[in-house]
């Protein structure tokens, strides 16, 4: 029988069990012997993925992960230390914001964009985080043997658009092809930096005790467009993507009138993995407590819908058109009232607060009077048995 | 939201607290037996909303969670096959078998797809006539329906490669198996309101006549857990025990009887073992042999799988309502979602993973001391399953 103290041997034991090289002929044999590597030792169900799974790009712990065990200690440096959506460096005097971002989305065109406009919107929103003017864009496209020409065509034509919006520009780029079946279609890669004006110092770890929480709209527009899309699934009232370029919203808000600038702490465009690690994250990096009013939260009628059917939560549904806020209390006021006079943050709301007690963790006042624990998300979300 | 915002009232939620405050007058211990209402409970706070005395404990109702090692193996040791594509509800795929999950598999190339709806495995079926595809039925009575349809479809429409790996569970036999033992503590049931939805409530009245035990029909939102739970207690303060239904806008008394026919033409009910508790007589359903051609059980030559849970799991206890979570000395420390020791801890409906997600921040309550319920009536009056 187990012992409780045979639990930490057993994780020992199966470090040296690699997996079998992946052939169909071992999966096979695997198949007809199913022999455990624990088998008359101890099943207990402790693993470390040997592979990449999806859960690794969701954004959510699994990603950290691998940031933590595998990119940090190979790069690790002070500026990449923070952590933050973008570098921020000196460069002859000007603070320069410098950050890249991939692009994988299927289908490549959904409802109320397409992934040139994503690639686009996602690294000016990176820039945008730290305050900066986004000013010069890279692009990079892999493109699978036997993408449409017009499809390409397509979504260069929304890059064009998107970064005349912008008011950026495309400075160089890419190109590589690969065979049929080694990509999905087109996957795009966009560099960008922007110029930081003074006076401006924002990151994750400046969030403080007292501090209101900040956020732009409804959450959860961008995932369940692309789940409704990619799945088949048809809600009354069509989700549209809410992506879109936020600097000029980021600017509305540091325009807010005041007496003693620095008043914005932290902000963070809540992509993969929702709003709900976004906060955990800014929750850890400055080692602050949150306490979230759910009520407060705004979720499209539509949205929550779909996630109440599938079983999804909106706080972890992925956004590229959002900001969350870590603003100072005197200013919150001020800071939301620029918000909501900007059209893209016209249904802003503060939805919580930054508290000393039990530092690293997001608590939420549910609707009817409870507290929970928000959590980051373990791998993906996954739609429930029942 | 329409027929949701309704039913998470905080004010109407005070109103029940404070009546059920006003007609208690000792301690009670409750259970609710779906893993849905565990997780509605934990994530919006109920339980602390309750009055002191008035004690939930949780269920086996999580079909996640009770589905044996055994079977999970099963189901990996088929997904592992180049012939086969193996479909699942999405929160098993996360479930670790003895070597790894189903994601693991499919990292290794194994084709594990999640599928909504059962009948989407037909559609898989015919673009992909070559393959043998596997369906994992798991679940309550609650998906039962619908995975006797893809049964009956794949033979109706001469489908011979879709199959069905069965392993399905029954409410009424856990319910008597908590009740039948010596050391239970529950005196009254939030009973499973999607499970009744589909199998009606009749079943339940030998049940609560036999161990004078109140079985409330309860749905899943907040206030309809509180007007279960306060229904319960009414019963109990009344001295009274019968089977009422307080989700009468979704259910009646029969339930839904065409998907009962179709539930009895294609299953036949069978022990079944549940994970953390053992094997219950008459507790589960099998596939009828004239749906051998569809059974992956048959169809695979899986040898049986020995595995051993490990001793210091207390989930079997958990289960039964005779521990809570934090009674565990593994709980949220050698014991996460991520490293889950033991049934409760694997799906997000068990009681371990939803108090780690959500209830981490709360100090453990102390087990009240309780008055048993009245011995049991002879065996005579009933309760037997045909």
């Amino acid at each position: 029988m187990l012992r409780p103290n045979l639990l930490l041997r057993a994780e020992e034991d199966r470090k040296p069990m690699a997996n079998p090289p992946d052939t169909t002929k071992e999966r096979q044999q695997e198949t007809e012997t199913p022999v455990s590597p624990l088998f008359g030792s101890c099943p207990i169900p402790i693993f470390e993925h040997k592979q990449i799974v999806l859960g690794h790009g969701s954004g959510g712990k699994l990603t950290a992960d691998l940031i933590d065990k595998i990119f940090l200690p190979a790069f690790r440096n002070p500026v990449l230390d923070k952590l933050d959506d973008q570098a921020v460096v000196s460069i002859g005097g000007a603070r320069v914001a410098f950050t890249t971002d991939s692009f994988v989305v299927t289908p490549i065109f959904f409802p109320g964009g397409d992934i040139g406009r994503l690639a686009v919107h996602g690294t000016v929103n990176d820039l945008a985080m730290s305050g900066a003017q986004p000013m010069y864009l890279s692009a990079a496209f892999i493109l699978e043997e036997g993408l449409p020409v017009d499809d390409l065509r397509r979504i260069v034509e929304s890059m064009r658009a998107m970064a005349a919006e912008a008011g950026v520009q495309f400075i160089t780029g890419d190109t590589k092809v690969v065979d049929r079946g080694k990509g999905d279609q087109i996957f795009i890669n966009t560099t960008g930096i922007g110029i930081i004006p003074d006076g401006v110092n924002i990151s994750a770890d400046r969030a403080r005790p007292g501090d209101a929480i900040l956020l732009s709209g409804y959450l959860g527009d961008h995932g369940m467009a692309i789940m409704s899309q990619r799945e088949g699934l048809e809600f009354e009232g069509a989700i549209e993507s809410d992506c879109a370029s936020l600097h000029t919203l980021v600017a509305a808000m540091l325009a807010a009138p005041t007496a003693t600038p620095d008043f914005i702490h932290c902000l963070r465009d809540p992509t993969r993995g929702g709003a709900a690690t976004t906060l955990n994250e800014i929750a850890k990096r400055a080692n602050v407590g949150m306490h979230l009013n759910e009520r407060a939260i705004p979720v499209r009628e539509s949205v929550r819908g779909a996630c109440e059917v599938l079983g999804l939560d909106p706080l972890y549904v992925a956004n590229e058109g959002k900001l969350l806020a870590v603003v100072r209390a005197d200013m919150a006021d001020a800071v939301l009232a620029q918000m909501r006079a900007h059209p893209l943050g016209r249904d802003a709301a503060i939805i919580g607060e930054v508290v000393p007690e039990h530092p690293g963790m997001v608590l939420m006042k549910t609707e009817i009077g409870g507290t929970r624990v928000l959590d980051v998300m373990f791998g993906e979300q996954l739609p429930r048995i029942c | 939201m329409k027929y949701l915002d309704e039913y998470r009232d905080g004010e109407v939620a005070g109103k029940i607290v404070a009546e059920m405050r006003r007609i208690q007058t000792r301690p009670w211990v409750l259970m609710e037996v779906c893993g849905g209402q565990t997780h509605s409970i934990v994530k919006n706070g109920i339980d602390q909303l309750l009055p002191e005395g008035v004690e939930l404990v949780h269920g086996p109702g999580c079909p996640v969670c009770v589905t044996p090692l055994e079977m999970i193996d099963k189901a990996h040791s088929i997904a592992r096959r180049p012939d086969v594509i193996f479909c699942s509800f999405g929160d098993m795929l996360r479930v670790p078998g003895s070597d790894g999950d189903l994601f693991t598999i499919k990292s290794n190339g194994g084709d594990v797809r999640i599928v909504y709806s059962p009948l989407d495995c037909l559609k898989i079926a015919r673009a992909n006539p070559t393959k043998q595809i596997v369906f994992f039925a798991i679940g309550f009575e609650t998906t039962a329906p619908a995975n006797a349809m893809l049964a009956w479809r794949a033979r109706e429409e001469k489908m011979a490669n879709v199959s069905l790996l069965v392993s399905h569970v029954l409410v009424p036999p856990a319910l008597e198996a908590i009740l039948a033992s010596p050391e239970n503590r529950v005196q009254g049931f939030l009973g499973p309101g999607h499970v009744c939805a589909v199998m009606g409530y009749s079943e339940y009245v030998p049940i609560s006549a036999r161990y004078h035990a109140p079985i409330v029909v309860t749905g899943f939102e907040p206030l309809d857990i509180l007007e279960g739970v306060l229904m319960t207690v009414k019963q109990l303060e009344e001295g009274r025990a019968v089977v009422e239904n307080q989700y009468s806008r979704i259910l009646n008394e029969s339930g839904n009887l065409p998907a009962q026919q179709l539930i009895g033409k294609v299953f036949e009910v069978s022990d079944r073992k549940w994970r953390g508790i053992g094997t219950i007589p008459n507790s589960g359903y099998r596939l009828r042999k004239e749906f051998a051609a569809h059974d992956a059980e048959k169809l695979f030559d899986v040898a049986e799988i020995a595995t051993m849970e490990p001793e210091i799991c207390i989930s079997g206890e958990i289960l039964r309502g005779i521990k809570k979570p934090h009674d565990c000395p593994a709980f949220g420390t050698l014991c996460t979602p991520q490293h889950p020791l033991g049934a409760t801890m694997v799906s997000a409906e068990g009681a371990c993973a939803a108090y780690y997600a959500y209830g981490r921040h709360l100090k453990p309550a102390p087990l009240h001391q309780i008055v048993p319920n009245a011995a049991p009536e002879p065996a005579a009056a009933g309760g037997g399953r045909s």
